[in-house]
């Protein structure tokens, strides 16, 4: 009779688990089909009525693009610093040992935290990185003032808070790498950028692409950082999904129509990262035969 | 072995069933919290005489915002506990968070705390889900209303400031009494008397004057010894609160409505050829004389830049210069002064007023005890001594507001009687209460920022009334 039930008390932390995703997940779902708001509690449903109007809407367009810009500037970004980081601390020992350390500091502080202190930080007239480009006639950079500034102010925050994330994942795989391969190529007299183009970065791509996966998924994400640097402006130049979607459902109380934006962007981050793991199965197998 | 397989599929298909029971309880449920409101307001389960002991023992959960007023009303809350013997357990959150956390708690439909900070707006938003008690059958009541509270001791247009039919575009002063006024702002300028004694100049009495007035200060208020220093302090965040203070003052000074209302339709009136040009003009000012990194300035900032002398001048709430004004407060201290600020093309002092109020959660249950607690708050003893021994000012009784130890002790500030007393009687709510105002001055803040930018301001408030248009009635 143990015996027996054992199979099924071993699946009950995931059913609990499953359950536990999917009950809110189905309910927030259940809700866009009605018109539910604060001002109306009693709603009616109105199908797809919400998800029509979110696609209709030229916010939602303009949110999407300035979502798409940010998750590729900053996972782009993230991933080429993330890579030459590694690389750089993988070849040097104790530096690479000591910067390891360092370099592991922004992920332990809370993106919104870091977020605030770059908003000092940038701030033009008393932020101290106005302060060192004096000397150099750029000391009154308004860094958030303008619709570019401030997407790349936001962008550059997330760079700061998360190539570490991106280095330390590539730097694991640099030092799982088989060492034959590059002894081969140094006896053949290979040199470093042919032997990086070659070996090393095709045998890298499965860690860089599971950080890229990481990273573009999160970027699609992003609330924290942008909310606490620049509100979603100045305009609507840095509302991406997530903040229209907080800004209908908490701040407006539509709440249905709020929700309907959170399952389009989750609609969004869904497939993409369908389309990056399929695509990380492949590189995996092509890595696999770089290495035998 | 194939046993097994069949019975540990039935397992699960039994295990989801289970799962999805409570999902189609909710569907069927309905929404948000529970409905099990009646049309009695328990108000009237309190007889007899009015008696401060009545909810003795009793803890009564307040949310409060983070602000010289909450500190005010904390320093004295012993009072209240001796006085009634209940206990006031509270939560303090700053601005940026405060109204987030209020608004959720209160639409979860739980009665986390039974009294709360909000200001006259939130009525708007609040009221018509029947988040907030109507306090009107609790001031009626005497047998819940002790005599000394002397309702007719308020600013009248404080009281109706928070009075609500629910009805989109309908007048304030009419419907529940969704709140108490417990303390208010006015909008007004203040300036730094050292620095404009040095350039020689008077508080602007026009807008054009107060433009040309800031761009003068932020060039030459460096060459004569303030480094660093611009003209005047606005908010720019992209926020509701943006729009209140400084910017809704001048605008409704110049005869200009944000909606116009017909039959009980709002339309938006922010575009229209009046607004453009004033929106352009605020914005030329900004500009020329505000704060670098505008877009990001809530009043914390602009209130701490006219305290370290970042900022000649400020246009927002009196509050926000008085809590840098007050001695030892910071460098600009004692060398603050107040001016009603320019006025409208008609000499119009039209301003737009921010009222603290306390409100009751409509599902709490401890409404007794909250409204015993929203009684003392809001009542003469303890706002007559916050307003002499603490920051409480801008008082919403005319008796603290007359009090000699209360003049004498905001005498000292250049100004500051004479202002509020020139633009009392002019100051009101200048929007037009809707349920979407937050809606609306977000977006409204918005377009200021974009026209700041660069924008032009036509087709950008001609995009912010069309999309206001669908969603405000």
């Amino acid at each position: 009779m143990r015996l027996a039930l054992r199979p099924y008390l071993l699946i009950v932390p995931a059913l609990l688990l499953t359950c536990g995703i999917l009950y809110p997940f189905g309910l927030g779902l259940y809700y866009t089909l009605f018109d539910f708001s604060a001002s109306k509690p009693q709603p009616d449903m109105v199908r797809f009525e919400n998800y029509t109007a979110v696609f209709t809407q030229e916010a939602f367009w303009n949110s999407a693009w300035v979502t798409v810009l940010y998750a590729v500037g900053a996972a782009l970004t993230e991933t080429v610093l993330g890579v030459a980081v590694a690389l750089l601390l993988h070849r040097s020992s104790l530096l690479g040992r000591i910067l390891e350390k360092i370099l592991i500091l922004p992920l332990m502080i809370a993106p919104v935290i870091a977020a605030i202190i770059w908003k000092l930080m940038l701030q033009p007239s008393v932020g101290v990185v106005n302060h060192l480009l004096r000397p150099f006639g750029l000391g009154g950079v308004q860094w958030t003032d303008t619709p570019t500034g401030a997407l790349l102010s936001s962008i550059a925050v997330d760079v700061w808070v998360y190539t570490p994330f991106v280095a330390i994942l590539a730097l694991a795989g640099l030092r799982s790498l088989p060492t034959s391969p590059f002894e081969a190529a140094a006896v053949d007299g290979a040199g470093w950028w042919y032997t990086f183009r070659r070996l090393t970065l095709p045998m890298l791509w499965p860690y860089v692409l599971v950080a890229v996966i990481f990273r573009f998924m999160d970027s699609l994400k992003v609330f924290d950082i942008i909310y606490a640097l620049t509100e979603g402006g100045p305009g609507d130049s840095t509302v991406v999904l997530q903040i229209r979607a907080y800004l209908e459902a908490i701040r407006f109380q539509r709440y249905s129509f709020g929700i309907s934006y959170t399952i389009v962007l989750w609609a969004v981050v869904y497939l993409a990262a369908m389309v990056l793991v399929k695509h990380l199965g492949k590189i995996q197998r092509k890595a696999a035969e770089v290495t035998t | 072995m194939d046993t097994h397989v069949h019975d540990r599929r039935r397992f699960l298909a039994l295990a989801a069933g289970a799962a999805a029971a409570p999902l189609l309880t909710a569907c069927g449920a309905g929404f948000g919290g529970n409905d099990d409101k009646s049309d009695g307001s328990a108000a009237d389960d309190v007889t007899g005489s009015f008696d401060w002991k009545r909810e003795k023992g009793t803890t009564v959960k307040a949310l409060l915002n983070k602000h010289p007023y909450t500190d005010a009303l904390i320093a004295d809350l012993k009072s209240f506990t001796e006085k009634t013997g209940i206990k006031v357990e509270y939560d303090v959150f700053p601005e940026d968070n405060y109204f987030d956390k209020l608004t959720v708690d209160l639409s979860s439909g739980r009665a986390s705390y039974d009294v709360f900070m909000l200001g006259a707006y939130m009525v708007w938003q609040y009221g018509p889900p029947n988040w907030l008690e109507d306090l009107g059958p609790w001031m009626r009541n005497s047998s819940a209303t002790g005599a000394e509270w002397d309702q007719a001791d308020f600013f009248p247009n404080l009281l109706q400031a928070d009075q609500w039919s629910l009805k989109a575009g309908a007048p304030l002063g009419q419907g529940g009494q969704y709140a108490l006024p417990w303390g208010w702002e006015t909008n007004v300028v203040a300036y730094n008397t050292e620095l404009f004694r040095k350039l020689g100049v008077k508080p602007a009495e026009t807008f054009d004057e107060l433009t040309e007035l800031a761009g003068t200060i932020k060039r030459k208020a460096p060459g004569a010894g303030f480094d660093g220093m611009y003209g005047i302090a606005v908010r720019g965040s992209r926020s509701w609160a943006t729009i209140h203070p400084g910017f809704m003052t001048m605008y409704a000074r110049n005869g200009l409505k944000d909606f116009t209302v017909d039959g009980g339709k709002l339309t938006p009136a922010m575009n229209s050829p009046e607004a453009v040009a004033f929106t352009e003009d605020w914005a030329r000012m900004v500009k020329q004389g505000g704060p670098p990194s505008w877009t990001s300035y809530t009043w914390y900032q602009c209130s701490s830049d006219l305290g370290a002398k970042k900022a000649g001048m400020l246009f927002d709430a009196d509050t926000a210069a008085y809590f840098q004004a007050v001695k030892g407060a910071s460098p600009a201290s004692g060398k603050i002064a107040f001016h009603p600020g320019p006025k409208g093309p008609g000499g119009s002092l039209a301003t737009n007023m921010w009222i603290w109020s306390l409100g009751l959660n409509a599902k709490s249950k401890k409404k007794s005890a909250s409204w015993l607690f929203l009684q003392w708050a809001t009542g003469k003893e303890h706002l007559r001594r916050s307003a002499i021994t603490h920051n409480h000012i801008d008082p919403v009784r005319k008796s603290v507001a007359d009090d000699a130890a209360y003049k004498d002790k905001m005498r000292h500030l250049p100004g500051f009687l004479e202002t509020f007393e020139t633009v009392v009687d002019q100051t009101k709510i200048q929007f037009t209460p809707q349920a979407q105002f937050f809606d609306a001055t977000t977006s409204w803040a918005a377009a200021l920022q974009e026209i700041y930018g660069g924008k032009a301001a036509k087709p950008v408030l001609d995009g912010l009334a069309d999309d206001l248009a669908g969603k405000v009635g």
